[in-house]
């Protein structure tokens, strides 16, 4: 394995390495939020002071909003869709959380299955170099390790950072992140004490973050065991399929496609959707199969944590960011709805 | 890169008012470039989008068979924005087709059995497809009886009577055409899908049955399959459920772990034992 390390007085000078080569993103703050962003000024990035950003980094590949296609409807080519697909430029992203990265992973899967692949997904993910800061301090929600995961896992990572204090140590993991890195005139070889110090970090950091649950026994009962239990109606009593949780979630992915007009021509737009919403399920004549919000919770849990899993090689459609545990309105619990479903 | 939400343009080439409540239509279309019909290389039982400008899209299951040709057929009830949008256009308008999509009937399963075909309403298009394309000469030899059980409300509800005619002339398909109720002209059968799949009594030995058609006909036509000794592995039929992406990505038309737009539409009953009745 390459190491390679880099005196934090160089980040500056990093960042500016790297930019000649492709866009730079990183957590920079806006308002009293972070949010991953093009890096214009290096001050902007305070990767001392940051845990995670507010809303997961999933837009950076499936925006919130995004123009599918467009039409005209008068003229040669009427109401003809054509493609609306754009190149999408090289970026490389600073600083992403290894709980972000290991949700790309598992919608690289989603995006792309057995049959279909979304391009739009998989052209902006595949123009991406993912530099990863490992979690020295996890927080108080997060719980990573009860979801396969920990807090320096590698997964969908190309390069992985670790704070030394003085140093960053960067542990390349891909191609792409050798890439990445080729050239600078800032990082330098890593002594093995430098070495050993990563070592102790992450190995601390995996031993604060205890296993707070399992997922055995949500594997071992049936599809219809699980659905006909008698706690959906009390873990959804307070739920007010508001569907924050969906949003703010790194691996949520549903979407709605709609045609939008404007005066001769319009495009077809998708849009982040919620399994909260009645809406997402009604037919056409008014039936809806998940009509209350008994049904519409039940979902977005056996979604993450049973017909993934059972779809995806035992892959948890979830990653322990917590972020759904911190923003809820009314409290709802992950690890409390997966401790239940496990019991 | 390969874009799977990109329609193909057509053409509607005809349209048929199919029931007396006008609520029904039939559209024959016509792709506008030759790459496009090639690609779309479907199998009965398979659906596709049906796009709008300006409207969006809906799911519809093929009628045609591809052993008729180039063109495709859909039946659409006008139910809501796009299907009512869809009623309004013209012949010779332009439209777009995106597919086919979802699996199909089980045809390798099929294959060298009878098959007993049931529906009821509206339900029809994609069954229409499948007799279309195991009478077809290539094909016939493939089955063993065939035997079509297919009720509407009225006579004037019926679907595809040009072609319901040309079954009733053949000797190679059993046909059971009913009406709920009697009806001024009407010479054929009266009574109710299960009641006539009950007289007609399809044999289950070395057959596969599928079933299409609304909830309450399936709710009691599948206790008479029972009794005609028809296994859940043996008995198939097709869910719907609210749909936009149609390649099992964008999370909503889930009967559990099962996506009905890629994993099905098309399921044996045996399968949906195992699922939440979300649909």
């Amino acid at each position: 394995m390459e190491y390679m390390r880099l005196n934090k007085k160089n980040l500056a000078a990093f960042i500016e390495e790297l930019k000649q080569k492709c866009e730079v993103w990183g957590p920079v703050k806006e308002g009293d939020q972070v949010k991953f962003a093009p890096v214009s000024n290096v001050s902007d990035v305070d990767l001392e002071q940051f845990k995670n950003t507010t809303m997961s980094p999933k837009e950076i590949f499936f925006p919130q909003s995004e123009i599918m296609l467009s039409f005209k409807r008068e003229g040669e080519g009427a109401n003809i869709y054509r493609d609306e697909q754009s190149v999408p430029s090289k970026k490389a992203i600073f600083g992403i959380r290894p709980c972000d990265a290991r949700a790309f992973r598992i919608l690289d899967m989603i995006f792309k299955n057995d049959q279909f692949a979304d391009n739009y997904w998989l052209t902006k993910r595949d123009a991406v170099t993912l530099v990863g800061l490992g979690c020295k301090e996890p927080c108080s929600t997060c719980f990573c390790t009860s979801v396969n995961s920990h807090p320096f896992d590698e997964t969908g990572l190309d390069v992985m950072v670790t704070d030394l204090g003085e140093h960053y140590l960067l542990r390349v993991l891909t191609k792409k992140g050798r890439e990445l890195l080729a050239g600078s005139h800032v990082l330098r070889e890593p002594s093995e004490a430098n070495i050993e110090a990563y070592k102790t970090v992450r190995k601390n950091a995996e031993d604060a973050m205890t296993v707070q649950f399992g997922t055995d026994k949500v594997n071992g009962k049936t599809v219809l065991e699980l659905f006909n239990e008698d706690y959906w109606q009390r873990i959804s009593e307070p739920c007010l399929n508001c569907s924050t949780c969906s949003y703010v979630c790194p691996t949520c992915h549903c979407f709605d496609i709609q045609d939008e007009v404007f005066r001769e021509g319009g495009q077809r737009i998708r849009n982040w959707e919620s399994c909260m919403s009645w809406i997402f399920t009604v037919h056409a004549t008014g039936h809806n199969p998940r009509p209350g919000k008994k049904e519409r919770v039940r979902q977005r849990f056996m979604h993450k944590f049973k017909y993934i899993p059972m779809k995806r090689d035992g892959e948890i459609g979830c990653v322990g960011c917590g972020r759904c545990v911190t923003m809820c309105p009314v409290n709802i619990d992950v690890r409390e709805v997966v401790k239940q479903m496990n019991s | 890169m390969k874009n799977p939400y990109l329609p193909y343009p057509v053409r509607i080439e005809e349209t048929v008012i199919e029931t007396e409540d006008r609520n029904i239509k039939s559209f024959k279309l016509a792709f506008l470039k030759e790459e496009d019909c090639k690609a779309f290389d479907y199998t009965p039982g398979q659906f596709a989008q049906l796009s709008v400008t300006g409207k969006g899209e809906i799911p519809i299951g093929i009628a045609s068979s591809p052993t008729e040709g180039d063109h495709l057929l859909f039946t659409v009830n006008k139910m809501g924005v796009v299907t009512t949008a869809l009623h309004n256009l013209s012949e010779g308008s332009i439209m777009g087709v995106r597919g086919p999509l979802g699996n199909s009937y089980p045809f390798d399963k099929m294959k060298g059995k009878d098959v007993t075909i049931i529906g009821g309403g509206y339900a029809f298009t994609t069954l229409r497809s499948t007799i279309v394309y195991m009478l077809d000469g290539k094909n016939r030899a493939d089955f063993g009886k065939i035997t079509l059980i297919y009720g509407a409300r009225t006579p004037g509800m019926l679907l595809y009577k040009e072609t319901l005619e040309e079954w009733s002339k053949r000797d190679d398909i059993s046909y059971n055409v009913t009406v709920d109720r009697d009806a001024p002209g009407w010479t054929g059968r009266v009574g109710f899908v299960p009641a006539v799949t009950e007289q007609v009594a399809p044999s289950s030995e070395n057959a596969i049955a599928v079933i299409c058609g609304p909830p309450i006909m399936i709710k009691f036509t599948l206790p008479v399959m029972v009794k005609l000794g028809f296994t859940p592995e043996q008995t198939i039929t097709s869910l719907e459920n609210r749909m936009k992406c149609g390649i099992g990505i964008c999370g909503r038309c889930n009967v559990g772990p099962e996506y009905v737009c890629k994993d099905g539409p098309v399921f044996s009953m045996a399968q949906l034992k195992e699922m939440p009745q979300e649909y």
